[in-house]
């Protein structure tokens, strides 16, 4: 029922401009797909290469397993939502619902119950005569949606189509697109900038910057296991301690920095005596905890954030530390002004090389 | 209030006046000298109050017969300009930044050519293959320059379009013709409307070009001013008169929706 | 173009060229070759076209340089097109400065709309308005005898009358380019000068009109071209010693019967325009596709 997509090797430029390389990765059917990224990493860019908007430079676009080349958007089991949603301010939303079904020549009756079996869907009944301007945020949303899924597409390709959203309506438009997202097991292709977004609702991730694809993998796995030191400092939230490796042993690497020896878990292609990274994550440092490894800061100061605070303090040689402690464990937690000793496990960290 | 701030008051105040008398008293003039008595279109001296200058205009079939012609001509020239207009603009608006402002230029040239010699060169031309003035050449050579002005208020709203709508349609599968028809059109329609209007109105004004491409037929603005040589006659100050009443009434009509479509939001 | 083709697929696009193509080449530029053609080329009997001495030669511009008369009144023409131009920019320029600046939204909206009220009826209606006023034995005269200002009546239909003429058909074509461009001047940059201690003059000369620059010459361009051109203001308001180039062509076509003169003189009244446009929107450095309304 719904389709796999398989990027091979996509490359885009525009002119001189080089906008995505050598991009590959495979997204199984009925997945929920995600691809994260500051604004101008290329993401959008593939997203028109597989909705068939922009034919790649290089490399090929498989849908069902079948080549995309020289096919356009409207040849293609694809439907996109734009940023802007791109609603016809003109038709009233059950025209906009139906307008894929006008365009396959379906007739109107039909177009008509078409269009309420899918108001019924996003919970808009009775709202077919009203005209998209007269609708709020999250109903334009919805409607967007409905008037994709309309065409019953393969793929749904979503353009960070909550972005204009206030906090609130976006919390809540993400469970219920991951919720349609299930019910219609059409594969959802999905890109944003926003992590948090990314990491909630997706089964895999895919990460970009500048135009490379950094990692592909679980939320979970991305958070956990960075690959790359783009992945690590943009996917949450971390602390960097620059060092030289002194060993490898096991998969725990060994770094030698200013604040000591310092284990964590050995990325690729790390090599005794070449400098390298040790990302370690706000969560995994614990005051006065036990373990080999050890940081210690002077608390500046303490941000209080409900089920958690953020203990921000200065290392020794300058450098800042960030440090999570749970809400229910503040009374032990450290003062402001006093120096205080952190603790990690090895395999709470990872060692990456410097880029 | 200061000694400047009442030198201003005081200029603005009597610039006002002296700009809506010269603005509105010829008009006044003209509507009052229908109902004088007097042969000659006039309001000194004033002969005696009648109506019988609008009877005569109810009589004067030249008259009626010169709005025909010119209602037909207004006709066929929003038939000749819309479609041409609004594929100019489609035009301009596909262009490329160094092309666009070349095309531009010839584009709104026909605006920068004096009306005479826009009716003289059609005339020339036409005589040439055979065909002589009339209704013919008068929408031919008005529709020259009135597609400019067409081409400019679509250009103007199609810049405001939001082109994610035809990614959008397309991607649903619309055929071309289907976004032109379903997306485009409709979002044109307010710009065809107020552009149809207008060029119903430069028709209907336009005498410099009409002039030279008339040939034997007799739009109104070409019947007035003959008029004016051969015995003219307070009942063109009465279809004046009506022209000015229509107007004053759409005026206000127009600003009484506007503001009630403000307040309601 | 590829883009339209891109956008609206071959048959819609092709529609659309042809469309822009009939026009342009078909309503535009053969007409305006046709008249080259004519204006270069001698008036012959049928029998002699063709023959040998229906040859292209500039003897009919020439003429017009020769023929006193007519080159006096196309030089009148010029600069009375031209005081035309600078009275109406006179006569509007306080009135867009009070709507862009002072006016609040509803008087901005009804005072265009006042505006528009005379140019609803057409050119030829709004003279004749002024024919009528301007009588010899008209309102304007009995006004001004009545309150002892003049004696006898005055003979305004000549130049002044087709100046007031003019002036008053084309005062729309001036008021909303100048309007639309001081709209865009910031008051605080006039409130700026103020404070500075420019004079109200000063304000004026140095802040408001360079910002205005490209309405202005927009403004002046059209009504200069339009009052160039204009046929029925010199006819009906003019008088035999106030007569208009236009009168002249059009009396080579329809009363001298020679067309090819005539065509010259209307090619010669294009050029003429064209260099007046191009040239003050060189010197006030806009571009032509500033010329928008």
């Amino acid at each position: 029922m719904s389709h796999s997509v398989e990027l091979h090797s996509v490359g885009m430029s525009f002119g001189r401009t080089r906008a995505v390389s050598d991009v590959s990765f495979t997204v199984e059917a009925g997945e929920f797909f995600s691809i994260l990224g500051p604004s101008g990493c290329g993401k959008t860019t593939i997203l028109r290469i597989v909705a068939g908007f922009l034919q790649p430079t290089d490399g090929a676009v498989l849908i069902g397993g079948q080549d995309m080349a020289g096919l356009g958007p409207d040849q293609r089991p694809t439907a996109m939502i734009f940023q802007s949603l791109a609603l016809f301010p003109l038709m009233p939303v059950w025209e906009n619902i139906a307008f894929g079904l006008e365009a396959r020549g379906v007739a109107k009756a039909e177009r008509r119950k078409k269009a309420d079996e899918l108001l019924h869907l996003i919970a808009l009944d009775g709202y077919g005569d009203r005209m998209p301007g007269e609708l709020s945020g999250g109903q334009r949303q919805r409607v967007a949606i409905a008037r994709a899924l309309a065409v019953e597409p393969q793929v749904l390709l979503l353009d960070e189509p909550l972005s204009a959203l206030d906090l609130k309506l976006r919390q809540h438009m993400r469970s219920e697109l991951r919720s349609l997202q299930k019910r219609t097991g059409v594969t959802f292709i999905y890109i944003t900038h926003d992590q948090s977004e990314a990491l909630a609702m997706s089964d895999r991730v895919a990460v970009m910057s500048d135009g490379i694809l950094q990692q592909v993998g679980a939320p979970r796995e991305l958070y956990d296991n960075p690959a790359t030191p783009f992945v690590a400092t943009f996917v949450g939230e971390t602390n960097i301690i620059a060092g030289e490796v002194s060993a490898i042993d096991n998969g725990i690497a060994t770094v030698e920095s200013t604040h000591g020896r310092l284990r964590g878990r050995a990325g690729d292609g790390l090599a005794v005596g070449k400098t390298a990274r040790l990302y370690v994550r706000p969560e995994a440092l614990e005051p006065d905890g036990n373990g080999g490894n050890r940081l210690t800061a002077e608390i500046e100061s303490i941000d209080f954030e409900g089920a958690f605070a953020l203990a921000h303090g200065r290392l020794d040689d300058g450098g800042e530390l960030v440090a999570s402690i749970a809400s229910t464990r503040l009374g032990h937690a450290p003062s402001i002004g006093e120096r205080a000793s952190f603790a990690f496990a090895d395999v709470n960290a990872v060692v990456l090389p410097d880029d | 209030m200061n000694a400047a701030d009442r030198i201003r008051k005081a200029f603005f105040g009597f610039y006002f006046a002296a700009f809506f008398l010269y603005l509105f008293a010829p008009l006044a003039i003209m509507g009052a000298a229908t109902f004088n008595a007097s042969r000659f279109p006039t309001v000194t001296p004033w002969q005696g109050t009648t109506l019988q200058w609008f009877s005569a205009l109810w009589a004067d079939t030249g008259m009626w017969q010169s709005l025909w012609t010119s209602a037909v001509v207004a006709f066929f020239v929003v038939l000749v300009v819309l479609p041409i207009g609004t594929a100019a603009a489609l035009l301009l608006t596909s262009l490329h930044a160094r092309a666009r402002s070349f095309m531009y230029a010839v584009m709104v040239s026909p605006l920068l050519t004096p009306g005479v010699v826009i009716g003289i060169s059609t005339l020339v031309l036409w005589r040439q293959l055979g065909v002589g003035g009339g209704v013919f050449l008068i929408v031919l050579a008005q529709s020259s320059f009135i597609i400019c002005y067409v081409m400019l208020m679509v250009a103007a709203r199609l810049q405001r379009f939001d082109r994610t709508q035809e990614e959008a349609a397309v991607g649903l599968g619309a055929s071309k013709f289907m976004v032109f028809r379903r997306v485009i059109l409709p979002f044109l329609k307010p710009a065809l409307l107020a552009a149809g209007f207008l060029a119903v109105l430069q028709s209907i004004e336009n005498y410099n070009t009409t002039l030279f491409v008339r040939g034997f037929d007799t739009p109104l603005t070409v019947y007035i001013a003959t008029k004016v040589r051969t015995g003219l006659t307070p009942a063109v100050n009465a279809l004046a008169l009506i022209m000015i009443a229509v107007t004053i009434i759409g005026a206000i009509t127009y600003e009484v929706v506007r503001r009630r479509n403000q307040r309601a939001g | 173009m590829t883009d339209l083709y891109k956008r609206f697929g071959g048959g819609l696009g092709t529609l659309f060229v042809a469309l822009v193509a009939v026009w342009l080449t078909g309503m535009v530029l053969a007409p305006n070759i046709m008249m080259i053609d004519y204006a270069l080329k001698p008036n012959l009997p049928p029998a002699e076209i063709g023959g040998p001495r229906d040859v292209y030669s500039l003897d009919n511009i020439l003429y017009l340089a020769n023929e006193g008369v007519h080159r006096a009144i196309f030089f009148k023409t010029i600069w009375a097109s031209a005081l035309v131009a600078f009275v109406t920019f006179i006569v509007c320029y306080p009135l867009a400065y009070w709507l862009a600046q002072n006016a609040t939204q509803n008087q901005t909206a009804i005072v265009l709309l006042a505006l528009t009220i005379p140019f609803w009826i057409n050119e030829v209606l709004r003279t004749l308005a002024w024919y009528i006023l301007l009588a010899f034995r008209g309102p304007l005269n009995a006004l001004l005898m009545s309150l002892g200002i003049i004696d006898e009546p005055v003979r305004w239909y000549g130049d002044g009358g087709v100046l007031a003429g003019m002036t008053y058909a084309y005062i729309l074509f001036m008021l909303f380019p100048v309007y639309n461009a001081i709209e865009s001047l910031e008051k605080s940059q006039i409130e700026a000068a103020r404070d500075l201690g420019a004079s109200v003059w000063r304000t004026h000369w140095r802040v408001v009109i360079p910002h205005a620059k490209a309405g202005i010459a927009t403004g002046c361009v059209f009504t200069f071209m339009l009052a160039a051109g204009s046929y029925v203001a010199p006819a009906l308001l003019g008088a035999p010693g106030s007569r208009w180039f236009t009168e002249i062509i059009y009396n080579w076509f329809f009363e001298g019967g020679d067309w090819n003169r005539g065509a010259a003189y209307a090619l010669v009244l294009l050029v003429l325009c064209l260099t007046v446009v191009l040239v003050t929107l060189r010197i006030a450095r806009v571009s032509l596709t500033e010329v928008a309304k």
